[in-house]
């Protein structure tokens, strides 16, 4: 018999048998999560599965979050609220409220995802955990209400294709350039019911915030998980962060007759800046393809680089200078945290100094709900993860996504700009320690 | 179980078509099947809320559903009367929440060439989509025998009450 890859050690581990690829399981859930969109959906599964007196499968890892139109944008949002409020204190499961944050950010933030857990979300980002080495997953309402109820969930032990960044990245070339190309080289649907595993000597020098990037965008080309290997810069940032220490021994290694759907290599030194072009985010070539494309807005935020080290480099960037005066700038922390963050360390007043909007925590026009959708003609460069038609507003709006370092130096110029083209940055202070300061 | 559906109109669209063509994300703060029906294909389509039939089919390429899990997209497609999507690829939790939520869903490579308007029909049980229209027959994966037998049981909700004994 070969080795397994993650997916196949997490999922048998959890579904107590010896499973491989294309069989089927029912697993047990560690965590479950749903947010103000899918969470009353999901209320309702439960109670029609459950009858009365029903009781979550582990209260104390359930959690539920307003994230997405927070602050309500109209009644029926704030209705919505209402029930996850209600929801969350009927049954004892952890609540999140408005401004405290994305899903995705909170959930690592705030502890409640360890490597090797098996985590669903009812949110298709739920990839984001792989990035501390969790399988995280997304999933529908019906799903997450009876997983709310049972415990676990049926699931297909899904093939797995491994992505190896070897060397050192180049000035100008973040995580966010490196998913944006795997996903150009696969296709929207390249990896569509399997898992990525990310290695090699590039991915394992990131920073966790940088490898959060590449699970969280594993959706973007179909995929199940999308896992990086945790290390002990994993259990010094859940440390740090998240006040929680991890267990490494866990089923979080691919053994190394591992078998894989395949496996995609790449030099870190032949890459450059990536930009997805409107409308689909495998549409991603290297920046120099689409400089001097004149830009309406640009957004700084959401759950793939809305965290403080993204909202910092920006800031970095712009500090001393004015934004170009064609753009207005849109910045969202992922989380409270992060928000709280920028007040203490002067990144909220160096972006406001700059001409930035700063917006309360949460995932603000990602999907277009409210506070800075696009009209007709629109042209934005997002941090985002998304940029199909219509994604942030009008159909006639068009989404570029880039690093936040290439959306930083294109608010200066007012054109999409190579990164290098500024003074090179880059997570200086969180590179070597992943400490937190307080 | 009934496995060969009736027919009805195809209605057909490109590849990648994501959650948020099939139901616009301004709309998703109801999740009434009739209410986001009204809204389904909305930007992409305007005319379908209006035209689509009771038992009507959506017809797609590769990757139809791509996106967000938000069931809100399958649910309008239900509140609209659809009978099935026909697809040559799904995304993963579109597909997974079909099936969920008792929408019938089958992959078929040759879904491209069922045009706009042919009168379909399709056979769960056999994997078979039937093209009325050009009196064709085009074979379509059948479900994996796991989710064949959730799909008998009447669906997620279904299977989870057995489960629970909470029918």
């Amino acid at each position: 018999m070969t080795g397994k890859t993650i997916a196949e050690k997490i999922l048998s581990e959890k579904a107590d048998t010896d499973v491989r690829a294309g069989e089927y399981v029912e697993a047990d859930i560690d965590v479950a999560m749903a947010h103000d969109i899918t969470g009353p959906l999901a209320f309702e599964t439960f109670d029609d599965v459950t009858g009365d007196d029903a009781e979550l499968f582990a209260p104390e890892r359930t959690v539920f979050t307003i994230d997405h139109h927070a602050p309500a944008d109209g009644v029926k949002a704030a209705n919505n609220h209402n029930a996850v409020r209600e929801f969350a204190a009927e049954h004892g499961a952890h609540q999140f409220d408005v401004g405290d944050g994305i899903c995705h950010a909170v959930l690592v933030e705030e502890g409640f995802v360890h490597p090797g857990d098996l985590v669903v979300g009812a949110d298709s980002h739920s990839t984001t955990y792989g990035g501390i080495g969790a399988f995280g997953t997304g999933v529908g309402s019906t799903d997450l209400g009876t997983a709310l109820a049972t415990g676990d969930l049926w699931f297909r032990i899904p093939e797995t294709k491994r992505f190896e960044v070897h060397g050192d990245l180049p000035d100008g070339v973040y995580a966010k350039d490196l998913i944006l190309k795997f996903i150009g080289d696969v296709g929207f649907d390249g990896c569509t019911y399997q898992a990525a595993e990310y290695g090699g000597g590039a991915i394992e020098s990131l920073p966790i915030h940088e490898r959060l990037v590449l699970s969280n965008m594993a959706i973007e080309m179909g995929g199940k998980t999308g896992f990086v290997e945790p290390d002990e810069r994993t259990a010094s940032y859940l440390e740090h962060q998240a006040g929680i220490e991890c267990d490494l021994d866990g089923p979080t290694s691919p053994d190394d007759d591992a078998v894989y759907e395949s496996i995609h290599t790449y030099q870190a030194t032949d890459l450059a800046p990536q930009v997805s072009k409107p409308a689909n985010p495998e549409n991603a070539v290297d920046v120099g393809a689409v400089e001097g494309t004149p830009i309406d807005q640009l957004f700084v935020g959401t759950c793939t680089n809305g965290r403080y080290e993204d909202i910092k480099l920006v800031a970095d960037v712009v500090e001393g200078e004015e934004l170009a005066p064609n753009v207005r700038m849109v910045v969202v922390p992922a989380s409270g945290s992060v928000y709280r963050r920028m007040l203490e360390t002067g990144v909220f007043e160096t972006l406001v100094d700059a001409g930035a909007i700063i917006q309360n925590a949460g995932c603000g026009p990602c999907a277009g709900y409210h506070q800075g959708v696009l009209g007709d003609g629109d042209v934005c460069l997002a941090t985002a993860n998304r940029n199909f038609p219509g994604r942030e507003g009008s159909m006639d709006s068009s989404v570029y996504l880039a690093s936040p370092a290439t959306v930083g130096v294109s608010a200066l110029y007012g054109e999409i700009t190579d990164p290098r083209r500024g003074d090179p940055q880059r997570y200086d202070d969180v590179v070597l320690t992943e400490e937190v300061p307080t | 179980m009934t496995t060969d559906l009736d027919h009805g109109q195809a209605w057909t669209f490109g590849d990648d078509i994501d959650t948020d063509q099939i139901t616009p994300s301004r709309f998703i703060v109801s999740s009434d099947p009739e209410e986001l029906a009204e809204h389904a294909f909305e930007d992409l389509r305007p005319a379908f809320a209006a035209e689509v039939s009771e038992g009507d089919y959506v017809v797609a390429g590769h990757n139809f559903g791509s996106g967000s899990s938000r069931e809100h997209a399958p649910l309008s497609l239900i509140g609209a009367g659809v009978s099935g999507i026909v697809a040559q690829s799904f995304a993963r939790i579109f597909f997974r929440n079909a099936l969920n939520l008792g929408l019938p869903v089958m992959i078929c490579p040759a879904a491209d060439q069922i045009d706009d308007g042919d009168d379909v029909s399709i056979d769960l049980g056999d994997g078979l989509v039937h093209n009325h229209t050009t009196d064709e027959t085009y074979d379509a994966e059948p479900l994996p025998e796991f989710l064949q037998s959730l799909v008998d049981e009447g669906g997620l909700k279904a299977y989870t009450k057995t489960k629970l004994g909470t029918e």
